[in-house]
């Protein structure tokens, strides 16, 4: 089955990872790299976002259209990229997402067949 | 021809999961299955109390969920032609009932959904039935059983027993539905209706069949085990007019003492297996008090330390309330008190936070404020047997 993981950062990660050192950003990064080489086969697509200051609204409301600053949610949470991934079932989708190394909140979804 | 209740549950019980696991092993549709068994468990429920439990009640449903199957499945032609291939006696795979209820109780769904499919997959409840044990409408038990299964199909929920490395987390899952449905069927005394289920029975028996299959997994065994201890002093907690008696005036001579020293046993077969967990904790606090042979002589000392490495382990603010009940025992109301204030706030919404206070103060000379405590107590309580000691107490003093 194909899943799209959907990856969101909170406030307190980013804070965290701001205020983290070059050397440990770096190990961070490495981090994120070795998940992405172990998962490779499972892997079809990836897509990083910018950072969510970058972010255009487009909302059409009976007829008007309206643009805004800023991401669809202004949430805690705050998509940062989707992975879609080929996998047997929900558990293995989940498998994954939990030995994702970097921002905290996944929501895993299945793709229309 | 009557068949009692009791007999009809325990009969539909011991196959409607099974079966139901029979034929999601073998359609591969978890939803279609259950569908088919659920039909018949409610033929079986409409038939057998007018013509007699029959011989091979496995036999029985397996055919009508079958000949259900042939008809109600003509579109997929895929699942017809192995239902039409299927002959009674099936081949089962040993672990088709866990692997199905782990699916059942997949963390993916939400927690009214799993207790709900457990009961009518694996227990073979109706959906009625359901609805009258957690009185809730019929129709909402419905939906939450449709939707649950269109998850289970659409979101590729698997039907297969974790790997090792996610059983700890999975397991515990099963147990904490396990676990719900039993304080459930404890705590409603609704059960007088004709259709009415035992929940307390059925959570016991799903325990029991865990503890068959993973007799390696010490929780499984813990849970059993405070299953067993709550079950085997059950009847000495209502009188004859169904009236809640506290324990230091309960009747021990009416416990199963047999009943508890096999949970005794059960606790001390998880001990040896070297990993303690809440439900082994809670497990031992509860054999404290069902091994006593009289109030006087509980050990209050020991009871305390258990709830102390329970509190380590799971910190809850109502394990802190039981253990400030167990350590007036030990210290003295006052010290209890104050424990109990300390959680004021946390459990202000908790009726035994504010009757607990009340049962303090009296033992300290306030009878103003215990009278108080008891009126919110009684404010905050729907169960119509802990109301009526909460009114015996206000009336009385």
């Amino acid at each position: 089955m194909k899943y799209v993981l959907m990856f969101a950062e909170t406030a307190q990660y980013a804070e965290e990872l701001a205020a983290a050192s070059d050397a440990e950003r770096q190990a961070a990064y490495e981090e994120v790299g070795r998940w992405f080489a172990e998962h490779a086969a499972r892997i079809t697509h990836h897509v990083h976002l910018q950072p969510p200051h970058t972010a255009t609204t487009l909302r059409r409301d009976h007829g008007r259209v309206e643009v805004t600053d800023g991401p669809f949610v202004e949430g805690k949470e705050i998509v940062s990229g989707f992975v879609e991934v080929e996998v047997a079932d929900l558990d293995e989708a989940l498998a994954m997402a939990r030995s994702w190394p970097a921002c905290p909140v996944v929501e895993i979804r299945p793709v229309d067949p | 021809m009557t068949v009692p209740q009791d007999e009809l549950a325990r009969v539909v019980r011991d196959h409607a999961g099974r079966l139901a696991a029979t034929l999601t092993h073998l359609l591969g549709d978890f939803s279609a299955a259950e569908d088919l068994v659920q039909d018949a468990v409610e033929a079986a429920l409409r038939r057998w109390p007018v013509e007699g439990v029959p011989d091979r009640p496995d036999a029985w449903l397996f055919t009508v969920a079958r000949n259900r199957g042939l008809d109600v499945l003509r579109r997929r032609a895929r699942h017809r032609e192995k239902l039409a291939q299927l002959r009674w006696p099936v081949r089962e795979e040993p672990d088709d009932r866990l692997r199905l209820l782990f699916t059942c109780c997949h963390p993916a769904l939400p927690r009214h959904a799993q207790v709900a499919l457990t009961l009518r997959t694996i227990c073979g409840l109706t959906t009625a039935q359901i609805a009258a044990a957690f009185l809730v409408p019929e129709a909402t038990v419905a939906q939450r059983i449709t939707r649950a299964k269109r998850k289970i199909t659409d979101a590729g929920i698997p039907y297969r027993v974790p790997s090792d490395a996610e059983l700890p987390e999975r397991l515990n899952e099963v147990l904490t539905v396990v676990y719900l449905l039993y304080n459930e069927g404890y705590l409603s005394s609704t059960g007088d209706s004709a259709c009415s289920r035992r929940l307390a029975e059925d959570a016991e028996w799903l325990a029991t069949s865990l503890a068959w299959t993973l007799p390696r997994e010490p929780e499984v065994l813990g849970l059993l085990a405070l299953i067993r201890l709550h079950q085997a002093r059950a009847a000495a907690r209502f009188d004859g007019s169904g009236r809640i008696v506290p324990l230091p005036e309960q009747d021990r001579s009416r416990w199963d003492h047999a009943a508890i020293a096999g949970a005794g046993r059960l606790i001390a077969r998880a001990a040896a297996l070297g990993r303690p967990g809440p439900y082994q904790l809670q497990a031992a606090i509860v054999a404290c008090h069902a091994e006593a042979p009289g109030f006087a002589d509980t050990d209050w000392a020991q009871i305390v330390v258990l709830y102390d490495m329970l509190l380590t382990l799971a910190p809850s603010p109502v394990t802190r309330l039981q253990r400030a009940i167990a350590l007036r025992h030990l210290a003295g109301p006052a010290a209890a008190l104050e424990e109990v204030s300390a959680l004021a706030d946390q459990l202000d919404r908790y009726p035994l936070l504010h009757a607990t206070r009340a049962e303090l103060l009296r033992a300290l000379g306030a009878a103003d404020e215990a009278r108080e405590a008891d009126r919110r107590a009684l404010d905050l309580t729907a169960n119509p047997a802990q109301r009526a000691l909460l009114e015996e107490r206000l009336g009385g003093v």
